[in-house]
């Protein structure tokens, strides 16, 4: 089937496949603000977006038949040049961020057009689609610098895209403010570390970095120290527990579409560029036994899983549960990192596109609600399963898949994460997998109890579904988290795939 | 020690000015003054960055005296200017190749004796880095300053800590409404 696609493509463009991926939606997104109304600007989002996937699925392809793909920006040759790289293990997550693009840009139109004014329409796909081409980039790109800055460009435009919920809510004032300092402090850290690794090695690539690390010492302080500024300063994009403080407002007071986008894709990409560095630039050997790597991240995780399932069962507003739902989810893909085996890595991988895709559809279920009922408070969801029965059921079977029901997508991931964890002899993240878990049962049965057994606070309220732009992608969501809790063999392939990519490159590429 | 200690004076100057910036950041409550203090921790990582670069004895990274003169005597016209300007562009191959063979933590000793190069330059890549990097600091603080416009505009000031109670208020404010509405 992917060959069939590739086949259709002209030649030049799957030659640049890689390219095309990050320019067409940083192009698309200067179009935008031309563009007379927003309507117009929507259209480009979605056609510049699935143009974007297309890339990212000419990659798959590319990446399944060849192993590598490495396209020299400018035709300069690597390590001076800057060189995109694709591999089995990025290709994942290129995947998950076009997938995610793709329906988050068509639900955009009923809730963009609904919470933001009308004359920023077209600034606000703009700053969108270059959201999107920052995430892409720090996906696809195999240069540490040019890292950093599509992940600025990324956060940049996010900060932009939260303070937008302003005009609804003034609370996203300050919440962007935080999130501006302390994603900037991160991003800061972020370069420090790759100065202390340019010094020891001379190099910015990350394939000649990890060879030329694999030369020195391993005691060599400049190295540890760069190694230790990129994990606190990705950690804190990725909103690594106890790093994840800017994330709660950030996501409860956005716009609801920016709330969609970043839960399924932000993070996500954080968590990639620290697997890259721990695994590839540096060697697992390295990170895990000569830095015990092990015994920062897996308490860190478990806390992560516990206290922040704790703080989400006591939440009134069900944007800020979620919320703080997200920050305990990354808590087992760390988990997962944290093994340190392949298995693990590649159940953290996992858990982390499930989660992607189950986290997107709840956000987008919540936008409906905002979209026809005005309010996030768990009040406000009272009865609505009567309401707006497809809105719900969806958003009922993406918080099962959350809670590890089994025949959800969910169940699968926690269920393989605790595999490894026990196959790692690690008992205790077993227990508190399960524990987390049972949390989750409290603060979503909260949400589905009123949902489903409660009288609806208002009876004049009638029967009002969310929109067929929201619908769509909302199904489309819940069933992949259906489809790949009953067939989830194709995604553990790539998963796993993407592991032992991880693992194999340590030091030898 | 003594000796261990001055030898790396930029750089305690430099942790100087990032400490400076942090506590700037994490402690005031001023807005503005956060920013104040991120642009100086920035100014700092720029700072780091720049004397990395530096090579003892090197002067700045643009071709000088018999470096300059290219490889071929030149002819004269035309012809002559393009062979010096193609052994420039040779030149410039063989000191960027030399960034990155520049091996462990003697990239300084590699550039001492880049081939094809007499004089000794400084490493221009960290330079450039840098400028990508201000640009990307003077963005941030364009968007950080308008939302303080806006934080101002909405809530009255710019003090994290009225922001927050003023917050709170409101909360409480919205509960109580909602005990009304329950027991009306």
């Amino acid at each position: 089937m992917l060959e069939a696609l590739v086949s259709l493509l002209p030649d030049m463009v799957v030659d640049n496949a890689a390219a095309l991926l990050v320019v067409i939606p940083l192009i698309f997104a200067g179009l935008c603000v031309f563009m007379p109304n927003g309507r117009s600007a929507w259209a480009l989002t979605v056609l510049g977006s699935v143009a974007s996937a297309m890339c990212a699925l000419v990659l798959l392809q590319q990446v399944q038949a060849h192993g590598v793909v490495s396209y020299h920006l400018g035709g300069f040759a690597p390590p001076l040049g800057i060189e995109f790289r694709v591999d089995a293990l990025n290709v994942l997550f290129l995947l998950l961020v076009a997938a995610i693009g793709v329906l988050a840009a068509i639900f955009s139109w009923p809730t963009v057009s609904a919470e933001i004014q009308r004359e920023k329409h077209t600034l606000f796909y703009a700053a969108h689609l270059v959201c999107y081409t920052g995430l892409a980039g720090v996906a696809i790109t195999g240069d540490a610098f040019n890292l950093f800055v599509f992940l600025e460009v990324s956060s940049i435009s996010t900060y932009v895209l939260v303070a937008l919920g302003g005009t609804r809510d003034r609370r996203a004032f300050p919440a962007a403010f935080d999130y501006l300092l302390m994603g900037t402090i991160g991003a800061t850290f972020f370069v420090i570390g790759v100065g202390f690794l340019y010094a020891a090695t001379g190099t910015l690539n990350m394939v000649d970095m990890g060879n030329r690390l694999a030369l020195i010492e391993p005691g060599n302080r400049a190295v540890v120290a760069g190694f230790a500024f990129i994990v606190v300063g990705l950690g804190l994009k990725a909103a690594m527990w106890p790093l994840h403080q800017w994330l709660p407002n950030a996501y409860a007071y956005a716009p609801s579409f920016v709330t969609m986008f970043l839960s399924a894709t932000a993070t996500k990409v954080a968590i990639y560029a620290l697997i890259r560095f721990i695994f590839t630039i540096f060697t697992p050997e390295y990170t895990f036994d000569a830095l015990t790597l092990s015994w920062i991240f897996a308490p860190l995780a478990m806390i992560a899983m516990l206290v922040c399932s704790f703080q989400a069962v006591f939440q009134t507003d069900v944007r800020r549960m979620l919320a703080y739902s997200s920050v305990a989810q990354v808590g087992y893909m760390l988990l997962g990192i944290s093994i340190g085996t392949s298995a693990g890595l590649s159940a953290g991988m996992f858990h982390l596109v499930n989660h992607g895709v189950m986290k997107g559809a709840l956000f987008m279920a919540v936008a409906g609600i905002v979209l026809t009922h005005k309010g996030t408070r768990i009040n406000d969801f009272a009865g609505l399963g009567r309401v707006a029965p497809l809105t719900m059921t969806a958003f009922a079977i993406a918080a099962l898949s959350l809670i590890g029901m089994p025949l959800t997508a969910g169940f699968q991931s926690k269920w393989t994460l605790l595999q490894a964890t026990l196959d790692g002899g690690w008992e205790l993240a077993a227990v508190v997998i399960v524990a987390s878990s049972f949390l989750a049962v409290i603060y979503m049965g909260r949400i589905l109890q009123a949902i489903f057994f409660q009288a609806p606070v208002n009876p004049r309220k009638v029967r009002q579904e969310a929109p067929l732009l929201l619908l769509i992608p909302l199904w489309v969501l819940t069933l992949a988290t259906l489809y790949i809790g009953v067939q989830a063999d194709w995604l553990i392939a790539l998963t796993e795939a993407a592991a032992k990519a991880s693992f194999l490159s340590g030091g030898i590429l | 020690m003594l000796q261990f200690i001055l030898e790396r004076a930029n750089y305690w100057a430099i942790i100087a000015l990032m400490m400076v910036g942090l506590y700037i950041t994490f402690q005031s409550a001023n807005m503005i003054k956060r920013l104040v203090g991120l642009s100086i921790f920035q100014t700092s990582v720029f700072l780091f960055y720049i004397t990395l670069g530096k090579v003892a004895g090197g002067s700045a990274p643009i071709l000088f005296g018999r470096d300059a003169k290219g490889h071929g005597d030149g002819g004269h016209g035309d012809e002559g200017g393009h062979a010096a300007s193609a052994g420039d562009a040779a030149a410039h191959a063989g000191s960027s190749a030399h960034v990155a063979s520049g091996d462990g933590h003697a990239v300084e000793a590699a550039y001492g004796s880049s081939e094809g190069l007499i004089e000794i330059y400084s490493n221009p890549l960290p330079h450039v880095l840098i400028l990508t990097a201000i640009v990307v600091g003077v963005a941030t603080l364009a968007v950080g300053l308008a939302l303080v416009v806006r934080i101002r505009e909405s809530y009255g000031s710019i003090e994290s800590d009225e922001v927050r109670l003023l917050d709170i208020q409101a909360a409480d404010a919205q509960d109580a409404d909602d005990v009304v509405e329950a027991v009306g």
